[in-house]
């Protein structure tokens, strides 16, 4: 039992960077804006928060710049894109090249320096006074349950963010009228501005919300999943995450079963390594950007379901007319 | 105050001209920032990157080392960006081309004649169109997206030269090096002036690839269906040109010229295989096509723009002590920049006072 547990407990721990960037660039297609530069904003939310941790010595300040490090970034994709209408796909791709260069070069003084990792819910819920304490120990007493103990209630408070955001966009996309607007805004951004909406304006927060949780993701894998910096850490996790959004078919909650079925090719593969089955440790490591395309292919076979789906305004700039 | 955009009638021809000097200026502008950041002296560090490596006849040399790469693949980007096909994983197509070309020298090395190195060359091309070609036939038997496709395949392609070269073609007089034995010499790209430097036949080779291509693109049939599949498919429809024959004839005219710079890479400038043949040219040849705003002629140029900010990197390094990872940076700005100024070729920029406006309603 106590090796399904911790299986359980790394794939979730895997699973976690993927979904958030994931959820975030989902609301960013669904209103209408193509940003490629996940990885890219990943990355910097990485080097950032691995950076503001170091030199404060506390994991929060470092998911805060973080998330930060993601918003600033989105927000030049959202200049260009946004305000002067530039491609969608050649600019995401610029993100992501700007940011794989610069957080090198942000990153190079702390390659190799000691991470500071996030602590787990209980613990830090044990640092706040009073309350704190009680709410720590009924945690520890929870997480003794067998097989779903750890996993529900001793893990990281990303963890727990990923799925409330999750449920969140959900909520909002599909019963608030501001999510309502949003999704109007993604498949027809003619009608919505003849309607009086500011189509710019809703595409901004949504970049903007695409960016904190990419950034968010990327402190994840520099203070929880594995605290240190390395250079391109993310190693195409943001073009995993985009290609999640597909296989999701733009709706929020299949996000959580491609996501955690990443996961599980990611850490299987790796628990295949450490057992050493005479496969070339290459050829697993290949495994989950093999499964990327096997599950893209799926998905866009039915074209119904992608047509159905795909917010139609998707990609292309919008510049009002006056 | 704030500012609209206003589209023009038109495309500006003036700004279609000016806007990759513009962007070049513009992150020449922000390069000397960051070397004032980083606590260098601007002047020194522009003098490092874009002068001094141009001075020596040697490093001129490098120069077309790091550039033919470039203009080759980016001359292929070109083909597929115009004509609205986003192949970003030049990078693997690359890798496969350095691998299919390998072939000859590293599994028969005994097989050596005149015959070696064009066979090697051919292989190379055939290989990057057949690995370009997956995208392109997922695409368009099930509609798959190609970029995501496509970039997957770059880590596939890199993680497979690495069990190469660390497994089965690994040289077992190689003391345990991860590489394949040395290329055997009729199997080495030969160098264009002996005489004078190290550039091999590559740059020839991309300079090639330009004119052919931007005669292809400007001056025949296939290039009017290639630009107008790119801007209207609906029209294009009406043309009766096909949309799935272009998909698969500019993945197979990318990957065959990335392909053709993997093994010229490998044969002129490497002489073996190991694990990481590439500095990310796959990548940096995406802002290469677009600072040759997409007309392979104007690539040659960026193309020799971008291989100096690699040397320039080295350069700067080794004189001011400066992190190589700066020229990553400046290649990322370029590309944003570029991007940036193409919106003045389509719109004018108005400013609006916003105090008049509030007046006036």
């Amino acid at each position: 039992m106590l090796i399904a547990e911790s299986i359980l407990l790394t794939i979730a721990t895997a699973a976690t960077p993927l979904l958030l960037a994931a959820i975030g660039e989902l609301v960013v297609e669904r209103s209408g804006v193509l940003n490629l530069g996940v990885e890219g904003m990943m990355v910097m939310g990485a080097v950032c928060g691995f950076a503001a941790a170091a030199l404060t010595g506390s994991p929060w300040i470092g998911m805060l710049a973080a998330i930060l490090a993601g918003v600033l970034f989105s927000l030049l994709f959202g200049f260009l894109t946004l305000t002067i209408a530039t491609n969608q796909v050649a600019t995401g791709l610029s993100l992501t090249l700007l940011g794989l260069g610069l957080s090198s070069m942000i990153g190079e003084a702390f390659v190799g320096s000691p991470g500071v990792k996030l602590p787990t819910l209980a613990n830090g819920i044990a640092e706040i006074p009073l309350v704190g304490q009680p709410v720590a120990g009924l945690l520890d007493l929870l997480a003794g349950i067998p097989l779903i103990g750890r996993v529900l209630f001793a893990q990281d408070p990303i963890f727990y963010i990923s799925i409330a955001l999750v449920i969140g966009v959900t909520w909002f996309l599909f019963h608030t009228r501001a999510g309502l607007v949003l999704r109007s805004v993604g498949d027809n951004h003619a009608s919505a501005h003849a309607l009086g909406t500011n189509v710019i304006g809703i595409r901004y927060l949504a970049v903007m919300f695409g960016g904190a949780c990419a950034g968010l993701a990327g402190g994840h894998l520099s203070l929880v999943y594995t605290p240190q910096w390395v250079e391109n850490m993310t190693a195409g996790r943001g073009w995993i995450a985009l290609a999640l959004v597909v296989f999701a078919s733009w709706r929020p909650l299949r996000l959580l079963a491609g996501a955690y079925l990443f996961g599980a090719v990611s850490i299987g593969q790796l628990h295949a390594q450490a057992l050493g089955l005479g496969i070339p440790s290459q050829l697993l490591s290949s495994l989950p950007y093999l499964a990327t395309v096997l599950v893209l292919v799926l998905i866009s076979r039915n074209r119904r379901l992608t047509m159905m789906n795909t917010p139609a305004s998707l990609g292309q700039p919008f510049v009002p007319d006056r | 105050m704030r500012f609209e955009l206003v589209k023009r009638s038109q495309h500006s021809k003036l700004f279609s001209a000016l806007s990759p000097f513009l962007a070049l200026a513009l992150t020449v502008i922000c390069g000397a920032l960051i070397f004032a950041a980083l606590g260098k002296s601007p002047v020194d560090g522009l003098y490092y990157y874009f002068v001094e490596p141009l001075l020596e006849v040697w490093s001129l040399h490098e120069l077309a080392i790091k550039a033919a790469p470039l203009i080759l693949i980016a001359v292929g980007l070109s083909v597929c960006f115009l004509s609205n096909n986003w192949n970003i994983g030049a990078e693997g197509q690359f890798i496969a081309g350095a691998i299919a070309g390998s072939i000859l020298p590293v599994m028969f090395p005994d097989f050596q004649n005149a015959f070696v190195l064009p066979l090697m060359l051919l292989m190379g091309v055939l290989g990057g169109a057949a690995y370009g070609a997956i995208p392109a036939l997922l695409k368009t038997r099930f509609g798959t997206n190609e970029i995501l496709t496509s970039l997957m395949l770059v880590y596939v392609a890199q993680n497979f030269l690495d069990w190469l070269t660390r497994g089965p073609w690994r040289d077992p007089a190689g003391n345990n090096f991860p590489l394949t034995r040395r290329f055997h010499a009729d199997a080495v790209l030969p160098e264009v002036l002996p005489s004078s430097g190290s550039a091999h036949w590559g740059i020839v080779f991309a300079l090639v690839a330009a004119v052919v291509v931007w005669f292809m693109i400007s001056r025949t049939i296939k290039g009017f269906e290639v630009r107008v599949l790119g801007e209207s498919p609906r029209a294009g429809r009406f043309a009766g040109f096909s949309a799935r024959r272009m998909v698969f004839f500019a993945f197979l005219v990318s990957g065959g010229l990335a392909g053709l710079a993997g093994i010229s890479e490998v044969a002129g400038a490497i002489g073996y295989l190991q694990p990481v043949i590439s500095p990310g040219y796959g990548f940096t040849a995406i802002i290469v096509a677009f600072l040759g705003r997409l007309n392979p002629l104007g690539i040659v140029a960026a193309g020799l723009v971008l291989g100096l900010t690699y040397l320039g990197g080295e350069a700067a390094q080794i004189s001011m002590g400066l992190s190589d990872k700066v020229a990553r940076v400046f290649q990322g700005m370029l590309l944003f920049f570029v991007l940036g100024c193409d919106t003045l070729i389509h719109y004018r920029i108005r400013l609006v006072h916003d105090a008049l406006t509030a007046k006036r309603s």
